[in-house]
C-alpha cells in the first residue's frame, strides 16, 4: 500500500447554521459530537471549549445532541428560517358557514 | 474564523483488524439491535457494526411516535392473520406477508422487551388517565383506531439509548463509526456463501474484517437517489442523512437477489427546500391524526366516514365506520382501499368547491384537552425528529396548542409540492427478496428492516430484525467459519481508500448531484427503455471519468465519498429494475410510455433482480409465495412460541 495519506479537515459551508453553543455554558465534554450519528463536529482542539460543527449542512435535525447534553442552554439546535412554519392565534368564525 | 484543523483522531489507514464473531450485524438501528440481541440471547458471539453511534444511530434513533400492528397487546381486538392479510391486500400483494405476519405476531413482544430494557411503552404514572386511547388497566394507549387498539402510541426516544444499555449487558462487540463496506462471500461445497463482511472507521480509516459464520444485513433503504441538496444535505431525504442504502449496493455487489426495486414514489418527505419539516407544519396524519383542521376563516374542515358521513365528534375520528370491523392507518398506508378506509377530512377539491379558503391550519385548541396533549406534547415530541426542532423550539418562539394554530402548506399533508421526477424509495419500496427464515438467496446472509421488501414501521425493523436474529443463529450453530480469500480483502481495501490519494480533484457533491440529475433525467415520473438505457449509459460514463477523480481529505469525507458510489450502485440496480418490468403498474407507481398496460394479469407477481458475473439475472417469484402466513409461520417457530409464555408472561 502507499503511504499512509495526510489529513486535514476543513469546514464546509452551508447557508444553514443548525447549531449554536453558548461557550459559556458549554464544559467541552464532547457528548454532543460523540453521539451525532452523522458526525458533523469534531472535538475542540482547545480543551473544555465546545466542539466545531465541521459540516454543517450534514446536519439531520434529529436533535440527538440537545438530548444528550449535560447543561441545558449550553447547545441549541434549530432549522433554518425557510423551514420555520407559521403560526397564529387561533380563529373562530362569526356565525360564518362554508357555502 | 479558524475553518482548517488537524484531524483529531489517528490515522490508521493502512492498518487492520480482524474480528471473529459467530453473526455479525450490519447496522445498528433498531432492525440491527434486535438482530443482534436475539443471537446473543442464544449465547452466540455477535458482532455489531454500525456507522453511527448506536446509542441514537438510525431512522428511529432519537426516537418515535407509534408503534403498528401490536396485534398481540391484551387489548387488541384483531388477529396477526387479520391484519397482516389486510395489508397484503391492501398494497395489491406488492406486499411482504412474511415480515407483516412477524410484525403483527411478535411486534408486541419487541415492546415488552423494550420495557424490560428501561424503554416506556405505557403511561405508568397515569399522565393520560381517563383519555379515550388510554387502557386503564395496563396503562397502554392507543392512536388511530381506538376500537381495535392495535397502534401504540410509545416514547420511543427512551429506545435506542435503552437498545444499546442491553447490547452491552449481553456483550455484544459493538463497532460504533464503523462503515460496513462489503460482503465476503465464498464457495463452500459448491454453494455460494457469506461468510462475514469488511468494514471501515469512518474517523480513523482503520480496516475491519469481520469473519462471521451468519451475517445479518440491517442498513437502510436507499435514498439521496433522485433527491439530493448539496448545501442542506442532512435534509434531503426523510432518513438520517448517512442512511443512504450502503446495504442493497454491497448486497447487489455480492449477487443477493433484490425485488420491487422498480417502484419509487413522487416525493413525500424532504425538508431541503420543495417542503418543511415532516410533522413540523399543521396537518392530520400520522403523528398528527386526526386533529382537527380549519381554514384561513377559522371554519372546521369536517372529517368523514368511508361512506362520506359527517363526522359529528372528534371520538368519531378514531373509530371504524358502520359495518367496519377496523381501519387501517398511518405509516405506509396513504389513502386505504374502501375496505380498510378510516376517517378523513374531506378531499381537498371537494374543499375548494365548497368554497373553503387557504392556506388551512392545524387547530389543536378546539380538541379535547387530552387529544391535544397528546398530539403536542408526547407524538410531537416522540417522533424522531421532533422534540428538539419541532416542540421545544416552537414553544420557544411562543407556540401555544391552545391559543394558536399551525399552517398547512400546500393542498395536502406533505405540505409540499414536488415534481414527478422528484422521487423516493418511500411507501413500501423494494428490497431483498428472501424466504421464511429472512435469509436471502445467499445462505448465511439474513436481512430485516428497513432492507427487506415492503418495509415500512419501526415495529416491523424490530420485529424482523430479532427473527434474522435467531435464525441466523441458528444457522451459525452449524457451520464453521471460512477463511476469506486475502486478495478480495486487498482489493477492497485498494477501492476504500483510493480517493485519499487523489489530489485536487472532485468532490463527493459533484457526483452525488450529477446523479441525481441523471435518475430524474431517465428515471423520472414516466420511464421507457431507450432513457432507461441511457440513464444506465451515462452512470457507467461516471464510474469511467468520475469516480477515479473522486477525492477527499479525511476518513469523514471518505465515507461521504462511499456513500455516493453505493447511490450509483443502487442507481444500476433501480434503472436494471425498471428495465425488466415491461409494463405499467399502479400499486407500484410504475409508468412505462412504451409498455402502457396497466398491471396485465401476465406481470401480476415479484420480478426479482440480481448480479451475477457482471451480468443482471431475471427472476420471477409469485405474489402468495409464503404461503398461508400463519400455518408457516406457526410450523417454523414452536421454539420461540414455547420460550413466550415463560418470557413475557401474560402482560
Amino acid at each position: 500500500m502507499a503511504s499512509k495519506p495526510e489529513l486535514s479537515a476543513a469546514k464546509i459551508p452551508s447557508s444553514a447554521r443548525p447549531i449554536r453553543f453558548d461557550a459559556e455554558k458549554c464544559v467541552g465534554c464532547n457528548r454532543c459530537a460523540n453521539i451525532c450519528q452523522v458526525d458533523i463536529f469534531i472535538p475542540n482542539p482547545e480543551k473544555g471549549r465546545p466542539p466545531i460543527v465541521l459540516y454543517p449542512g450534514e446536519c439531520y435535525y434529529c436533535g440527538s445532541c440537545v438530548m444528550v447534553c449535560p447543561r441545558p442552554g449550553a447547545i441549541e439546535l434549530e432549522h433554518p428560517l425557510m423551514n420555520q412554519a407559521r403560526f397564529v392565534p387561533v380563529k373562530r368564525p362569526e356565525e360564518e358557514q362554508p357555502c | 474564523m479558524k475553518n482548517v484543523y488537524d484531524w483529531p483522531y489517528p490515522n490508521e489507514f493502512g492498518v487492520r483488524e480482524a474480528v471473529e464473531s459467530d453473526v455479525v450485524v450490519l447496522g445498528g438501528g433498531l432492525a440491527g439491535c434486535f438482530a443482534a440481541i436475539a443471537a446473543a440471547r442464544k449465547g452466540l458471539r455477535v458482532a455489531l457494526v454500525e456507522k453511527g453511534a448506536t446509542e441514537r444511530s438510525g431512522s428511529a434513533g432519537s426516537g418515535f411516535d407509534h408503534w403498528e400492528s401490536a396485534c398481540t397487546n391484551p387489548c387488541s381486538k384483531v388477529t396477526p392473520k387479520e391484519i397482516a392479510e389486510a395489508y397484503i391486500e391492501e398494497q395489491d400483494e406488492y406486499s411482504n406477508g412474511i415480515a407483516h405476519y412477524i410484525e403483527c405476531r411478535e411486534g408486541y413482544d419487541r415492546l415488552l422487551d423494550l420495557e424490560d430494557f428501561g424503554g416506556k411503552v405505557r403511561d405508568s404514572e397515569g399522565e393520560f388517565a381517563g383519555a379515550e386511547f388510554r387502557d386503564e388497566e395496563t396503562g397502554l394507549m392507543f392512536a388511530y383506531d381506538y376500537t381495535n387498539k392495535f397502534t401504540l402510541r410509545v416514547w420511543g426516544s427512551t429506545f435506542k439509548p435503552a437498545l444499546h444499555k442491553e447490547l452491552k449487558r449481553l456483550g455484544v462487540l459493538i463497532y460504533d463509526r464503523t462503515e460496513a463496506t462489503a460482503l465476503l462471500t465464498s464457495v463452500v461445497d459448491g454453494k455460494k456463501r457469506g461468510i462475514g463482511a469488511i468494514g471501515m472507521n469512518v474517523r480513523t480509516g482503520r480496516l475491519m474484517v469481520f469473519k462471521a459464520k451468519a451475517t445479518i444485513l440491517t442498513m437502510s433503504r436507499p435514498a439521496r437517489v433522485w433527491l439530493f441538496n448539496p448545501d442542506l444535505v442532512g435534509l434531503c431525504e426523510f432518513r438520517p442523512t448517512q442512511s443512504i442504502g450502503s446495504g442493497h449496493a454491497m448486497g447487489w455487489r455480492a449477487g443477493v437477489e433484490f425485488t420491487m426495486m422498480e417502484k419509487s414514489v413522487k416525493g413525500e418527505f424532504s425538508a431541503a427546500g420543495r417542503s418543511f419539516p415532516p410533522y413540523g407544519t399543521g396537518n392530520n396524519h400520522n403523528t398528527w391524526y386526526a386533529a382537527t383542521m380549519v381554514d384561513a376563516r377559522g371554519v372546521e374542515i369536517p372529517y368523514v366516514d368511508r361512506d362520506g358521513n359527517e363526522l359529528k365528534t372528534v371520538s368519531e375520528r378514531y373509530r371504524p365506520a358502520p359495518g367496519q370491523k377496523f381501519f387501517l392507518k398511518g405509516g405506509v398506508i396513504d389513502e386505504a382501499k374502501y375496505e380498510y378506509r378510516g376517517p378523513e377530512t374531506l378531499p381537498f377539491d371537494e374543499l375548494m368547491k365548497r368554497g373553503y379558503k387557504l392556506p388551512f391550519y392545524a387547530d389543536l385548541s378546539r380538541m379535547p384537552e387530552m387529544e391535544r396533549k397528546v398530539i403536542w406534547g408526547m407524538m410531537v415530541g416522540e417522533e424522531g425528529k421532533t422534540k428538539i426542532p419541532i416542540l421545544q423550539n416552537y414553544t420557544q418562539r411562543g407556540f401555544d396548542p391552545e391559543r394558536h394554530m399551525l399552517q398547512s402548506y400546500g393542498t395536502g399533508w406533505q405540505s409540499a409540492a414536488f415534481l414527478g421526477q422528484e422521487r423516493q424509495l418511500f411507501g413500501a419500496p423494494g428490497g431483498i427478496m428472501h424466504d421464511w427464515d429472512l435469509k436471502t438467496n445467499i445462505d448465511g446472509i439474513y436481512a430485516a428492516g428497513d432492507q427487506l421488501f415492503a418495509s415500512d414501521c419501526c415495529g416491523f425493523a424490530c420485529a424482523t430484525g430479532y427473527y434474522a436474529g435467531r435464525k441466523a443463529a441458528d444457522w451459525a450453530a452449524t457451520v464453521d467459519f471460512t477463511e476469506p480469500d486475502a486478495s478480495e480483502i486487498d482489493r477492497e481495501e485498494a477501492r476504500l481508500y483510493a480517493p485519499m490519494y487523489v489530489k485536487d480533484g472532485m468532490d463527493w457533491r459533484e457526483l452525488n448531484m450529477a446523479i441525481s440529475k441523471c435518475m430524474q433525467n431517465y428515471c423520472g415520473a414516466v420511464k421507457c427503455e431507450d432513457l432507461l438505457k441511457e440513464g444506465l449509459n451515462l452512470l457507467e460514463s461516471y464510474e469511467r471519468d468520475a469516480v477515479p477523480r473522486l477525492s477527499c481529505n479525511n476518513p469523514h469525507e471518505l465515507m461521504r465519498t462511499h456513500e455516493v458510489l453505493d447511490i450509483l450502485e443502487v442507481s444500476k440496480l433501480i434503472l436494471n429494475a425498471c428495465l425488466l418490468r415491461k409494463s405499467s403498474s399502479a400499486p407500484l407507481c410504475f409508468e412505462r410510455s412504451d409498455y402502457p398496460e396497466m398491471d396485465p394479469a401476465e406481470d401480476r407477481k415479484f420480478i426479482t433482480i440480481r448480479q451475477e458475473d457482471g451480468r443482471v439475472v431475471r427472476g420471477e417469484v409469485a405474489h402468495r409465495y409464503f404461503g398461508d402466513i400463519e400455518e408457516e409461520y406457526l410450523r417454523r417457530n414452536g421454539d420461540y412460541i414455547a420460550d413466550r409464555a415463560e418470557r413475557y408472561g401474560d402482560r
